[in-house]
């Protein structure tokens, strides 16, 4: 295992040592020298040495005891909230479906709950050749010990090559105990998954550093190959009438269910009506507004366009509007299809919760804002004026 | 109550530039800083034991030597024990096999009730090892922690954040809890807590003190490696236009109606 620096082909140009997070590159005579003490192999030194590709990383086989061939096929794990399959379910079917495709095997759905027979029905229509429904009163709430048992135990028993799920609060919470369970390989958060038909690789793609880095990640020698997805990344698998395909029910007593933690309440938010990461549309206030009741005219430009109300951080620290408007870092991750940009500068870590938006229109004072490097349409001028002025020409343009 | 704190020192994020010959990441002279989701976590870690009067702070982290730094400057906040986990075979670790590190390292502290971590770490953003580790440990766990609504000496009830709200759960201790930047605002360190941390000695774990299995640390026990890394594309900003305000909302309200997202 280890790095090697090709003498030959380096220069000693030291683009590796400011690549690299560890500091472990110096330049000794002209050459690269790594820190085996320091160096943690994330690559990021072969990356910035394409040019003259001196730096290697070999990567030895893992041994780990299973059989690769023994895996097939592709699952998805469909979350469901209160009976009601989560979007982001109908997305990992429609991106399933696709991979699944490549590797010419099959897709499986996974679902656990209550009374949802009709519902494991319909998953067939959205694409999967084959769903297994797990039964138990047990399972119709989300709990990570019974929700990462029985995905365990299915992994074990139908050994999937792949296992999906989306990016929720759910997911996020008990995928990676599942993951660390059955020593499956997880990338979380990926923004784009393909597959290596040749090696029947799954790659998953993920931002790092706050989305300043992509990596594009594989599992080779463990299975399953875990991937989580966030919502309204993917598209949506698409209703088929004529799909058929089998359900296969476990009805479960509980008896064979732990759970040692208890839930006590579900308390649901009542202030924000639009959750802004599942709003198509968003219109967002920062420091450029100015004072705390130029907040009202991006809400009826929000509200005129049938969208959700967004904010920077300056703005909530203000005590402006509330955190859960918050986009950025430490707030929320947007990918809306128009996002608009009222007053921000584009700090990094804004510009990381929303720059993959689809369409972005900034409109800001300083032509030299941050902001004007991601925005589609970038409009130099007073927000205080524009906004208002932009409510009212929708108005009529929509009939309103 | 003892309870132990995971942290992990990463690159302060603002600082991080794209060369622009060569499209890579230039992270030459960036300040490594505290993760500032353990920051959350230690500062929690302090009002617990503020709360029961009584309890015992290890901070944990595992990392190249200089990640001592971190542990300091959280004993400076008021930890009171501080472990580094540093060994050129944890060198490639993954989430899963760093999972399996910490767990190995939280075992050989003895007796602990209550582990809290941040919700994810800002250089890597992949939020799996608190629940990697909970699972590697057997413990039960809780994620996205908001607050903590009540604590005994064997058990937490607390508020988990969901998209939409919050529910309120119970976790037995020994437990492992992962915290989000709503539940508290971290102290600064205090001068006296500062000088506590330059005499503080760090204690040092290796893969051979923490008996850890070759197979399952380091890049030998990941499961997953990167393929490649790279800058992603910057959208190169598109129009940018000055002008009359109604010229420009025109301008904005064609583009927008080009669009066809209204509903």
């Amino acid at each position: 295992m280890g790095i090697n620096v090709d003498l030959e082909k380096c220069i000693g140009c030291s683009l590796c040592v400011r690549a690299c997070g560890q500091g472990a590159i110096s330049i000794v005579n002209k050459k690269a020298i790594i820190d085996l003490e320091k160096c943690n192999l994330c690559a990021a030194c072969v990356e910035a040495c394409k040019k003259y590709q001196a730096i290697t990383i070999t990567k030895e086989a893992s041994g780990q005891g299973k059989n690769i061939v023994d895996y097939k096929n592709v699952a998805v794990f469909i979350e469901q909230r209160n009976g009601e399959i989560a979007g982001v379910a109908y997305e990992m079917l429609g991106e399933g479906r696709k991979l699944a495709d490549q590797l010419k095997e099959k897709l499986i759905a996974v679902l656990m709950g209550h009374g949802l027979r009709q519902k494991a029905d319909e998953l067939v229509k959205y694409g999967a050749d084959k769903v297994v429904y797990f039964d138990s009163e047990k399972l119709a709430a989300f709990q990570d010990d019974s929700y990462a048992q029985l995905l365990s135990e299915f992994i074990e028993a139908e050994k999937p090559a792949i296992v999906l799920a989306g990016a929720s609060a759910i997911g996020r919470s008990f995928i990676p105990k599942v993951a660390a369970r059955v020593w499956g390989g997880l990338t979380a958060d990926c923004t784009k998954l393909e597959i290596d038909t040749e090696k029947r690789l799954l790659l998953g793609t993920r931002p790092a550093f706050g989305g300043n880095l992509m990596a594009t990640i594989i599992c080779p020698h463990h299975r399953p190959q875990m991937a989580t997805v966030r919502h309204k990344v993917m598209k949506a698998a698409v209703r088929d009438e004529g799909r058929t395909g089998e359900v296969v029910v476990h009805a479960l007593d509980g008896t064979d269910i732990a759970i040692r933690t208890a839930v006590l309440d579900i308390v649901k938010d009542v202030e924000s009506t639009v959750n802004i990461t599942e709003a198509d549309i968003i219109v967002a206030g920062g420091r450029g507004m100015q004072k705390p009741e130029n907040m009202a005219c991006i809400k009826e430009l929000a509200e005129m366009l049938g969208g959700a109300v967004g904010a920077s951080r300056a703005a909530v620290d203000a005590g402006w509007i509330p955190y859960s408007h918050q986009v950025g870092q430490t707030g929320k991750t947007v990918c809306p299809k128009l996002y608009f940009a009222c007053g921000i500068s584009g700090s990094v870590q804004h510009m990381a919760g929303m720059q993959s938006s689809d369409y972005i229109i900034a409109i800001n004072k300083d032509p030299n804002a941050d902001i004007f490097q991601v925005a589609n349409l970038g409009i130099v001028g007073d927000a205080l004026e524009i906004v208002p002025a932009l409510t009212t020409a929708f108005k009529e343009a929509l009939g309103k | 109550m003892n309870i132990v704190v995971c942290i992990k020192q990463v690159p302060g994020t603002t600082q991080v530039k794209i060369n622009p010959d060569t499209g890579t990441l230039i992270r030459d002279g960036v300040e490594a800083v505290v993760n500032p989701f353990d920051e959350f976590a230690i500062e929690e870690a302090l009002r617990i034991k503020e709360r029961l009067g009584n309890a015992v702070i290890k901070v944990i982290t595992m990392g190249p030597p200089q990640a001592e730094e971190a542990l300091k400057s959280v004993i400076a906040m008021g930890a009171d024990e501080g472990f580094l986990i540093s060994d050129r075979a944890f060198a490639g670790s993954d989430t899963w096999a760093t999972s399996y590190t910490l767990a190995r390292g939280i075992k050989s502290l003895g007796a602990v009730d209550l582990i809290i971590c941040g919700k994810q770490a800002i250089d890597g953003d992949t939020a799996q090892v608190g629940p990697g580790v909970a699972e590697m440990l057997g413990i039960p766990f809780v994620a996205w922690v908001r607050k903590v609504e009540d604590v005994t000496e064997t058990s937490l009830r607390v508020e988990r954040m969901m998209e939409d709200g919050y529910e309120v759960v119970e976790i037995p201790l020994p437990g492992l809890i992962t915290v989000v930047k709503e539940i508290n605002v971290p102290r600064m360190a205090s001068l006296k807590g500062k000088m506590r941390a330059k005499k503080a000695v760090i204690t040092k774990l290796t893969a051979t003190s923490l008996s850890a299995d070759p197979e399952k640390i380091g890049q030998q026990g990941s499961p997953t490696q990167v393929l490649r890394s790279f800058v992603p594309e910057r959208k190169s900003g598109g129009e940018k236009i000055s002008g009359e305000v109604p010229d420009l909302v025109n301008k904005i309200k064609s583009a927008v109606l080009d669009l066809n997202v209204i509903r």
